[in-house]
């Protein structure tokens, strides 16, 4: 079995955790939901084989280079990034309901990758331009920022849910009864913000260092560059807001959901427009 | 009013205006938002492209707002200014709070305002407030680094602290922009970036800067001794590789191959692979074949000199070299053009693609010619710079990465632990605040007040 089948067969265990986890949310079942942690885990496990496996085969292929050159192997890295946090956050949180809306997202991703048409699987060799340590370091970074945003997407979603059913109040019946607290949820999706910025920040700066050891500047204002700071620039706003002007609540869930279009954007929209990163397309 | 008492009055205001946090939350939004033309308008294109694309009316518009530029335009770099100063005026302005509470010799303590903490936690033991002290100090001084025991009334106080120095990280961070920008200044009125052309074997001074169209003289000269380029079997590129030699006043003092990401830095300059380019051949192997008999013969020849065909057929000139040759709407690639004379006829004009060696075939002559092999000649080009703001910008990078982790996950947590007597029992009170992370710290009362026997 070569990667791209075993990362194929992954997607399908991301969206039977996707499924339960929902089921779980929906009927207010404990089981569906206990059974969707394990699923959970083993797709990420197999995420992890899949990433290591591809790995090797591209060594076996004479053009040993890590599985981040790419539309594809980006996102089934991103799908992976978002697994792991997002377990990491059912540990500490006890609660499953971020599961029926973080592990979609995952699901998405690596679905996105494994059947769209539009994005090749095939392990290819590396043009002059990406080979570079930096490379390592610039995809790790950004996309472990990507995946905190995102989750700090699926959280803000369900804060907004669930300040609109219960009208601010905590009330005892609802969809999202057995959610975590809305402090607790406004809290979270601060936490996941500073995290991706953190990263987000660390990325950027990888990427200038490298565009000044390839390119010979470290900003140049390509479109990429470009959103990733407007990204940057939204979600130093929600900072401030909340850090300096004591916003929470709805206010900074509708940032944090503002921010994560830019993420998207930065990510797929761009492709769409003319500039250095045009790599990342295929 | 008089005017001095004026003058104050509108220099405090317009201190309030930059010292507030709205005026950020406004800048950042209004650079994210207008960043936003700049990506979907192409940048820095010719006149013509952009008439033919917008037209005169919407051309003369944009082009009076610089958005085709609009990264270096007087508007954006006014927005950038006011955040500059912004940054500055909040730093300072709240800096002299913070300092006072980060170098600070004996910091204070009220046990009351602890008190008043709602998550705190109190529990009773019934060992006495002097052997609980010799069994919590060693718990608080396990995770606090400042610690100071004080008396009470009835009992006595443990006060400790750590991470005050943390509240330095959000400054640290501001202080990194600064640079950011600093350093992006120095590097636009110091530095340049420019391209230059070398085809191997030659020599070159001068490089044309980006942009501006002028030539900037470098201080030294820079030589092409040879390029290479290597493909994948799928036809993708490898691997492009230059070997420079530098020379001063006429001699080489360095020889180094550069490549894509392996850029060549000297004397403050930095060469870095950017393109090649491939030039004529001078040399061009070529076969004959004889229709008639099917003989083969190969010859090289130089270009642009009449040489004598094998069998006595007439003469031959290679006479011109093409990247690419558009035939019928098809594009042949690298493509020879020949002058063939026949001992006894008018010239023919020969196209040789070197790609189709058959396509000579179609002339239906008696010789069948193509293209065997030429010597391959590259120019490599280069891009040339100097920014020596680059340092600076680096360590704003450095700085930038250690302040957001400092200022998101770091906090300054401060602890208080109250034992009281009450009868021949000891009250406790356990509560502590921090300045980030508020619900991190209460995880942490709440362990504490564990590991005391709670």
């Amino acid at each position: 079995m070569n990667s791209s089948n075993l990362l194929s067969i992954v997607t399908f265990i991301y969206g039977m955790a996707a499924f339960l986890y929902i089921v779980s949310w929906i009927f207010k079942k404990q089981l569906p939901g206990r059974i969707a942690t394990w699923i959970a885990i083993i797709a990420v496990v197999g995420n992890t084989g899949g990433i290591a496996l591809r790995w090797i085969e591209s060594y076996r292929l004479g053009i040993g280079h890590a599985p981040l050159s790419n539309m594809y192997e980006s996102l089934v890295f991103f799908a992976w990034t978002i697994g792991v946090i997002y377990l990491v956050i059912e540990q500490t949180y006890k609660n499953r309901t971020i599961g029926a809306f973080a592990t979609p997202l995952a699901f998405m991703a690596i679905a996105y990758a494994s059947l769209s048409p539009n994005i090749n699987n095939q392990i290819q060799p590396l043009i002059p331009a990406l080979k570079s340590n930096w490379l390592i370091a610039h995809v790790i970074t950004c996309f472990i920022g990507y995946a905190a945003f995102a989750i700090a997407f699926g959280v803000s979603i369900i804060y907004l849910f669930k300040q609109q059913k219960t009208g601010g109040k905590q009330s005892k019946t609802g969809w999202f009864v057995h959610s975590p607290d809305a402090g607790i949820l406004d809290e979270l999706t601060h936490q996941m913000v500073t995290l991706g910025f953190l990263f987000l920040t660390i990325g950027i700066i990888t990427g200038a260092v490298w565009a000044n050891s390839a390119w010979g500047s470290y900003w140049s204002w390509d479109p990429k560059e470009t959103w990733s700071l407007i990204t940057w620039f939204v979600y130093a706003t929600l900072l401030h807001a909340r850090m300096m002007r004591g916003w929470e609540g709805k206010r900074i869930a509708y940032l944090s959901i503002i921010g994560f279009m830019a993420v998207i954007f930065t990510y797929f929209g761009v492709n769409l427009l003319p500039g250095l990163h045009s790599y990342g397309s295929g | 009013m008089n005017k001095k008492t004026e003058s104050a009055d509108f220099s405090g205001r317009l201190w309030k205006l930059f010292a507030s946090v709205k005026l950020t939350v406004v800048l950042l939004l209004s650079l994210a938002v207008t960043s936003i033309l700049g990506t979907i308008i192409p940048q820095n294109e010719s006149a013509d492209a952009y008439l033919n694309e917008y037209g005169e009316f919407l051309y003369k518009i944009l082009s009076a707002f610089d958005i085709f530029d609009m990264y270096h335009s007087w508007w954006f770099q006014f927005l950038l200014l006011i955040l500059t100063i912004n940054v500055v005026v909040c730093s300072i302005n709240r800096f002299s709070a913070s300092w006072k509470i980060i170098f600070v010799k004996k910091p204070f303590f009220d046990v009351s305002k602890f008190r008043n903490l709602a998550d705190k936690e109190e529990f009773t033991d019934s060992r006495s407030p002097e052997d609980l002290k010799s069994i919590y100090v060693p718990i608080v001084s396990r995770s606090f680094g400042y610690r100071r025991i004080e008396e009470t009334g009835n009992g006595f106080c443990i006060f400790a602290e750590k991470g005050r120095w943390t509240r330095i990280g959000v400054y640290a961070v501001h202080l990194s922009v600064i640079l950011l920008l600093v350093g992006g200044l120095i590097g636009s009125i110091f530095g340049f970036a420019g391209f230059v052309n070398i085809p191997e074997g030659e020599t070159v001074n001068d490089i044309s800067l980006n942009n501006i169209g002028k030539t900037q003289r470098l201080n030294f000269k820079i030589r092409c001794d040879n390029f290479n380029v290597k493909f994948y079997d799928s036809g993708a590129p490898s691997e492009y590789r230059s070997k420079l030699t530098i020379l001063e006043q006429g001699k080489s003092v360095l020889t180094r191959d550069i490549i894509v990401n392996a850029p060549l830095r000297y004397k403050g300059i930095n060469i870095f692979q950017a393109s090649y380019g491939e030039l004529p051949p001078r040399e061009i192997t070529l076969n004959f074949k004889n229709r008639v008999t099917g003989m083969s013969h190969k010859k090289k020849v130089p270009l642009e000199e009449k040489f004598n065909l094998p069998g006595d057929m007439g003469q031959f000139v290679i006479e011109g070299y093409r990247n690419s040759y558009n035939f019928g709407g098809h594009n042949l690639g690298k493509t020879f053009m020949g002058i063939l004379t026949p001992n006894n006829g008018s010239p023919v004009h020969v196209i040789l693609p070197v790609r189709f060696p058959f396509f000579d075939g179609m002339r239906k002559g008696d010789l069948i010619i193509s293209v065997e092999d030429y010597d391959h000649r590259y120019s490599t080009g280069l891009q040339v710079t100097r920014d020596p703001g680059v340092l600076v910008v680096y360590s704003g990078f450095v700085i930038m990465i250690l302040g957001c982790f400092i200022t998101f996950f770091m906090s300054h947590q401060r602890l208080c632990v109250e034992i009281s007597k009450s009868g021949n029992k000891s009250r406790i009170m356990v509560a502590g605040a921090a300045n980030k992370n508020k619900l991190g710290m209460q995880n942490r009362i709440k362990k504490i007040a564990k590991s005391m026997g709670k």
